[in-house]
């Protein structure tokens, strides 16, 4: 009847886990009776759960990244001190099965559940504002793609209470993958994770393709799309070419352990070394996937505090195409020391080289933009800065492991991670940082407390370099990576140290969550200063979403902008604003729905069930899922028309907050 | 916010109308060049591992290509009377569209019966797919493919009966027959080299 599943699947030996499950039922609860209480419910299924809304979807991408970054950080914390006690002798704290789980869970989480969310979040928020749409092409795949996403980090997070999850890396390398030495259910609550939000990934990528190619305001031409929103629609062209592979690898590795097939086993044919190029040629483009919106974030905040138009916008664009492409060309260099050969490793060696040559020219673009700028050093711009010492110097890095002779000695070890925290952490995750904070008062209509965010940026700043470099050192030294315990007397100086900085990276995590909290508190409060009233709340908005008001009106756009060339509201500021256009029209939008909570019910039953071998559950899910899409596709009463009163009142009520901020000046 | 439905001019509505379907074909689109990315890998799988037997039987020695050659001549002429279907679609012409629809249908299950008989066969001969990395690229490969069948056969059905319900030759039930057609061209697209690749490939 439960397949695999029994009660002994429930760790409640492991104090760590007991503590944490009690912890998050206590939250889980409190949350919960607090929406009870309030009466909440109805107000939450009608505008939020079964929202299609870009910017709702967005503002619920950011909660799960949020979520997520702090269970992955969670994780984190645990590594480092772990590896700060485990020394001489000493076993730590974490025995070697569970340290195992932690660190797979640990880089699954950040980037499928973490920056992958966060990437998600922006292009839903930015791209249709940027473009001067009323939504994206597909607003109801678009809540479908959330729910995807939402339900595998739910999965993964199920893992930790009931069974186990992957305890052989974020990528699930086999043979060691493989039922017959990974018999528990740990990398199939992984496959069934990672493979679900492959699925809500790569629908978000057709949608914003879509979006960005078919929905431009009039007047957009080609070169005239923001910077954001080209590497938007470049990232979307990544995911699409690779994540269906992807979706391949993890599927066959399934089939292995579910049907004993022999793709990647040692037994049978099967060939690892498949499973490592295939894996690889989706998981590095995947860090071009990540790190492209970040470089477009950085752009329009480089712009938008410098005062300035961006320096080389063409070159930007075409940079950024020339990375699309050679990103997709350098696979190899994870497994140099596979053997492929010297002529194999030496093309993908000079390919991974190349890579730096438009980064560096993006590099640059951004330092003329500041040069000569009217710089205000307000929160973005700190990350901005942060940001260009610490990728150039995890670039670096990159391009001595390039080289595929220094690559077999480094291979494997601390500095290899070092290097991609460097440029994850240094180049994703700041972007991602600074594009929050960029366009929260676009989103909820006033501003965050920037000191709380400055102070969040000298922590994350500082304590990267404490967390990271002491890695580089070890790395260089020999320490292999995903050790659970060491002897070596040289290495426990520089690991003290990296534990030191986690911590002060958990001050930062701190800060960022008190900025979240007092935002929230202002708002309640209805603090005067903190209102965004005139929309443009940099002052120095160059791009269509500033010209319109904070929170943005459901519609988006009252009436179609008309584009007249690169940074259309810059150009509006100095020439002058159209005049408005009297008689508004009934805008046609897409109704809500219950499609996309429904369907990701499904996928959530459908993933559990796989990964304790419950068949009959994932006939239901499967089944309730088909005839939730065949009754939609029934259903013609999919939209309506926002009233021109309401569209009137909107912008009357805009018109006098802008006048008001005019008389404040 | 309000969700009231207040009736603009229907020329608006058409207008939005066309606008929709184009968007909603050129996504489908972008979906079936990710589609065939997947059919890319898994031939990229099966010519890795096309000559992994681990000892087991080679496709020379289990293929029959008499039967393959049956499945080809369906499943291309499904897509000539698919063709039909679509054409009369464009002339509005509900009952030829519902009749080659069903014609269509028919030569696609036959199709699928004719494969699952032929993996059963296999399978009974000790030639599963657990048998050999060759076999397990083999039954993945084209397994997916007439998975793929199988769905369009289960949207083909479903339109079917959107069609002779209320929903009947409108604008966008034209939009989906679109789209379904996109996908079953494409599935025949996907079988040629199947059987280029897969089958002659094992036999010559």
């Amino acid at each position: 009847m439960l397949g695999k599943l029994t009660l002994s699947a429930i760790p409640y030996d492991v104090p760590i886990l007991v503590g944490t499950f009690i912890g998050v039922a206590v939250i889980g609860i409190a949350v919960l009776a607090a929406v009870t209480y309030f009466k909440k419910w109805g107000y939450l299924w009608r505008e939020w759960l079964t929202t299609v809304d870009h910017k709702k979807l967005a503002i619920m991408y950011v909660i799960l990244g949020l979520v997520m970054l702090v269970r992955g950080f969670a994780d984190a914390l645990m590594m480092r001190t772990q590896l700060a006690l485990a020394y001489a002798g000493n076993p730590g704290y974490l025995p070697p099965h569970h340290y195992d789980q932690v660190f797979s869970a640990h880089g699954t989480i950040m980037i499928f559940f973490m920056a992958m969310v966060m990437m998600q979040a922006l292009f839903n928020f930015v791209v249709p504002l940027q473009i001067g749409a009323r939504d994206v092409a597909f607003p109801l795949i678009n809540s479908i793609s959330f729910y995807m996403t939402l339900v595998s980090a739910i999965l993964i997070n199920i893992s930790l209470f009931i069974g186990e999850f992957s305890n052989v890396g974020w990528l699930g390398y086999p043979p060691i993958s493989e039922l017959q030495f990974n018999p528990g259910v740990g990398v199939d609550y992984y496959i069934w994770s990672v493979q679900i939000s492959g699925i809500g990934t790569l629908l978000t990528g057709m949608n914003f393709l879509t979006t960005i190619i078919k929905l431009r305001a009039p007047g957009m031409k080609w070169m005239h799309i923001p910077v954001f929103t080209w590497t938007a629609f470049f990232a979307c062209i990544m995911i699409l070419t690779t994540f269906p592979v992807l979706t391949v690898s993890m599927a066959l590795l399934a089939l292995d352990r579910y049907v004993g097939m022999h793709f990647f086993t040692n037994d049978g044919g099967g060939s690892v070394m498949l499973y490592l190029n295939l894996i690889w040629s989706w998981g590095h483009p995947e860090v071009y996937i990540l790190i492209l919106p970040a470089f477009g974030v950085f752009s329009e905040i480089a712009a938008t505090f410098s005062g300035k138009p961006l320096f080389g916008y063409a070159t930007m664009v075409i940079a950024t195409g020339i990375i699309t492409f050679l990103g997709s060309l350098v696979w190899v260099h994870h497994f140099f020391t596979m053997g492929s050969g010297a002529d194999v490793n030496t093309f993908f060696g000079i390919m991974t080289m190349f890579i730096a040559v438009p980064t560096g020219v993006k590099i640059f673009n951004w330092l003329f933009t500041m040069y000569k700028g009217r710089i205000r050093f307000e929160g973005p711009m700190h990350w901005i800065v942060g940001f260009m010492i610490t990728f150039s110097i995890g670039g670096m890095t990159g391009v001595m492991m390039a080289m595929p002779a220094a690559d077999w000695v480094v291979h494997n070890s601390l500095f290899l991670v070092a290097h991609f925290h460097n440029v994850i952490i240094g180049g994703v995750f700041f972007g991602y940082v600074a594009g929050l904070s960029y366009w929260f008062p676009k989103a909820f209509g006033f501003k965050m407390r920037d000191v709380w965010g400055k102070w969040a940026f000298r922590f994350w700043f500082v304590g990267f370099y404490l967390s990271f470099i002491p890695l580089y050192a070890v790395g260089l030294e020999g320490m292999t990576r995903r050790m659970n315990h060491y002897d070596n007397p040289n290495w426990h100086p520089w690991l003290l140290v990296a534990c030191v900085g986690v911590f002060v990276l958990a001050a930062g995590v701190a800060c960022q969550l008190i900025q979240f909290v007092l935002a929230a508190f202002d708002a309640v409060n209805k603090k005067p200063d903190a209102l965004d009233l005139t929309g443009d709340n940099w002052g120095s908005g160059r791009t269509l979403e500033w010209s319109i008001p904070s929170p943005v009106p459901h519609y988006n756009f009252a009436r179609l902008p008309v584009v007249r060339g690169l940074d259309t509201f810059h150009i509006e500021k100095e020439l002058g604003r159209p005049a408005p256009v009297a008689d508004l029209e009934p805008i046609h939008m897409p109704k809500y729905s219950a499609v996309g909570p429904v369907l990701g019910a499904c996928g959530l039953l459908i993933g559990f069930a796989l990964v304790w071998h419950i068949w009959w559950a994932v006939i239901v899910g499967l089944v309730v899922a088909f005839f939730t899409v065949v009754h939609r596709s029934a259903n013609l009463d999919v939209d309506f028309y926002v009233t021109v009163e309401e569209i009137r009142a909107d912008e009357e009520a805009f018109a006098r907050r802008l006048a008001a901020a005019k008389a404040a000046e | 916010m309000s969700y009231d439905a207040t009736h603009a001019p229907s020329a608006h509505h058409d207008e939005h109308e066309h606008h929709q379907q184009e968007t909603t074909i050129f996504g489908f689109w972008i979906y079936l060049m990710t589609d065939c990315i997947i059919f890319g890998t898994l031939f990229a799988v099966f010519a890795t591992l096309c000559h992994h037997f681990a000892g087991g039987p080679t496709g020379k020695e289990l293929f029959d290509i008499k039967n393959v050659e049956i499945e080809t001549a369906i499943l291309l002429f499904s897509s000539i009377t698919y063709g039909f279907a679509s054409i009369n679609a464009h002339k509005k012409n509900k009952g030829a569209v519902l009749g080659w629809l069903l014609l269509t249908f028919l030569l696609g299950v036959s199709f699928v019966a004719l494969e699952i008989n032929e993996f059963h066969e296999l399978v009974a001969r000790g030639a599963g797919p657990d048998r050999s990395a060759f076999l397990s690229s083999f039954f993945t490969l084209v397994g997916t493919h007439g998975l793929h069948v199988t769905i369009g056969l289960i949207w083909m059905l479903v339109l079917f009966f959107q069609i002779m319900g209320k929903q009947g030759l409108s604008t966008r039930m034209q939009t989906k027959l679109t789209c379904l057609s996109l996908f079953w061209h494409f599935l025949d697209i996907v079988w040629i080299c199947v059987f280029s690749f897969v089958y002659l490939g094992s036999v010559v």
